[in-house]
């Protein structure tokens, strides 16, 4: 190479940093950089009025197990972040299962639409993923509510006497995250399902496989990568949501992001709910990892 | 070919899960939108048809106030992330791949992957030093305002903004450009003849999606904001709290018809021509 072509690249690699900068340093200041601080803030000790005192203590992580007896300071299991714990993990998991079972029969049937109607059903399945999730799941829960769409029905139909109280159970944040998320399973459903060779049906069927195999032996496997893809979307998610358990869960069934809430609110320890923020985020992390791993594989198959 | 009334790609009870999952879809939304026109106090007798929970929201200082706040910080984060997303993604496409490249796409897709409560509890903390640092320093009349907020919204808008720009940037014809410096454009002239023009309908869907992003916050917004800073949805989120009446579902369908007109308008936009 001659030196001309190296300090041309070497002005083209300046050049490209120079004009990210100015992204880049909003992203430190207001979204990457503040999370440092996190880090240092649950291996602080709590203040009287919330906010921290500045004496190093690990309290803050041993307390995401564990909590102090106020009278006789000894540490024990605390089942109450147990349960929120595994609560979270749960509904994640459920809404993760059961978006899957809708969205697949959604993303395989707007995939198989002629070519004109696609974008129309496509578009139908995006709307709902750009309005606001506040909205949307305060619509759940009027259909949910005592006197809501879902009674009325069940009632004026004579399947029930009384009202069905679903609002403000786990039951209700199931079914508003599994709402508010389901787009993000078919969206990358359809993006594998449409890539999908329909001559590979054809080639199953004339080797006599009922529809049972088809679709575990040749569809599941070859739509893989969008299977993962639209899991972790929707996993991800749903185990920090905040706004969806606190709207229908109604402040008891607490998830993580209402517990961290807690903790800086009316815990009044802000240490604990650092420890917490940094535990959420290494858990999402992690899943994200898994995804980047596999969609590599994916895209190196065609 | 298969034979008939046999199709290939149908499988059984697929269309029906598919039909269901629509109405599903719509349904709740189709009830919020309806129960705003309902004449009655009730969320759940509808008595008629009626406008007055429009009226109501309207003459509602805390609405029109929220309102207006929520308008003004989507608007600066969607011009501010949307320059500074442009700037990046005219830095990182198009040229030889450089050292730390990867390092500004995490960055910039940071947002996506970061829970917002984790982000807005850090933001929260880090406002809040910033402030007693500013009043310790006798700077205590910044501590109010606008401007952390905007900030905020501004950074997690960085990625909606940069995808659309970037994706418009590769696609773009690189010849228009040799042509315009073959003719002695200045590069300041190419970019600002050439590759300006055809970059503005990625630009104005970034901006737009940013915009509808902004707008849509909730929970960086309850976090960060000081007293008396209510944006639309955190006073809608506040009030969902106390006794429920049609007047949220008017604001809720006013909001939501913004959102679905700009989407539209997106999409129009980012249309491939065929």
């Amino acid at each position: 190479m001659s030196p001309a072509e190296e300090n041309a690249i070497r002005s083209s690699a300046r050049t490209g940093w120079l004009l990210s900068l100015p992204a880049l340093l909003i992203l430190f200041v207001a979204a990457a950089g503040p999370l440092i601080i996190v880090v240092i803030y649950s291996f602080l000790t709590p203040g009287q009025h919330g906010n921290v005192v500045w004496d190093f203590s690990t309290d803050g992580w041993v307390g995401v197990l564990w909590s102090k007896d106020i009278f006789t300071g000894e540490w024990a299991l605390a089942d109450a972040h147990l349960t929120i714990f595994w609560r979270s993990l749960w509904l994640s998991f459920l809404t993760t299962a059961f978006t899957f079972l809708v969205g697949f029969p959604t993303a395989w049937f707007i995939a198989t639409r002629p070519a004109k109607e696609r974008a129309l059903w496509l578009f139908l399945i995006t709307i709902p993923f750009w309005t606001n999730l506040l909205i949307r799941t305060y619509a759940i829960n009027e259909v949910l509510r005592k006197e809501g769409l879902m009674n009325t029905v069940l009632m004026g139909l004579g399947i029930t006497d009384t009202p069905i109280e679903v609002l403000y159970t786990q039951t209700a944040i199931f079914i508003g995250m599994t709402y508010v998320y389901l787009p993000l399973m078919v969206l990358p459903l359809f993006a594998a399902i449409d890539r999908f060779d329909m001559k590979l049906l054809e080639a199953g069927y004339d080797l006599y496989a009922s529809r049972m195999q088809v679709l575990r032996r040749v569809i599941l496997p070859i739509v893989k990568p969008g299977i993962i893809a639209g899991s972790i979307l929707v996993f991800v998610p749903s185990l920090g949501a905040y706004v969806t358990p606190r709207v229908l869960g109604g402040g008891k069934q607490m998830m993580i992001g209402n517990f961290i809430e807690l903790q800086f609110l009316q815990g009044k320890n802000w240490p604990l709910g650092a420890a917490l923020s940094m535990l959420l985020l290494v858990v999402v992390m992690a899943a994200l990892l898994v995804y980047v791993r596999y969609a590599n594989k994916g895209s190196s198959h065609g | 070919m298969a034979e008939r009334g046999f199709q290939v790609a149908r499988l059984p009870g697929f269309a029906t899960t598919a039909i269901i999952v629509f109405v599903a879809l719509y349904l709740p939304i189709f009830t919020l939108v309806a129960y705003s026109f309902n004449a009655s106090t009730s969320l759940a007798v509808w008595g008629g048809f009626s406008l007055d929970w429009y009226a109501k929201a309207w003459d509602n200082s805390q609405v029109k106030d929220a309102t207006i706040r929520s308008l003004i910080i989507a608007s600066f984060a969607a011009v501010i992330s949307t320059t500074v997303a442009t700037m990046a993604a005219l830095g990182t496409t198009r040229r030889r791949a450089f050292k730390g490249q990867t390092f500004i796409y995490v960055m910039i897709n940071q947002p996506l992957m970061v829970p917002e409560i984790v982000t807005a509890v850090a933001l929260m903390i880090v406002f809040g030093l910033i402030k007693v640092w500013l009043t310790s320093i006798g700077m205590g009349g910044l501590t109010t305002g606008l401007g952390y907020l905007i900030l905020a919204h501004s950074a997690f808008c960085i990625p909606f903004a940069y995808l659309p720009i970037r994706a418009r940037l590769e696609g773009m014809d690189l010849t228009l450009e040799t042509a315009a410096a073959d003719l002695y454009a200045t590069p300041w002239q190419t970019f600002r003849r050439v590759t300006l023009p055809l970059l503005a309908p990625g630009m104005i869907a970034g901006a737009m999606l940013a915009f509808v992003i902004s707008l849509d916050d909730v929970v960086i917004t309850e976090f960060v904001k000081s007293g008396g800073q209510d944006t639309l949805p955190t006073y809608m989120l506040g009030q969902m709290r106390r006794q429920l009446t049609p007047e949220i579902n008017a604001v809720s369908t006013m909001l939501l018809g913004l959102t679905v007109v700009l989407l539209t308008a997106f999409f129009l936009l980012t249309r491939k021509k065929t």
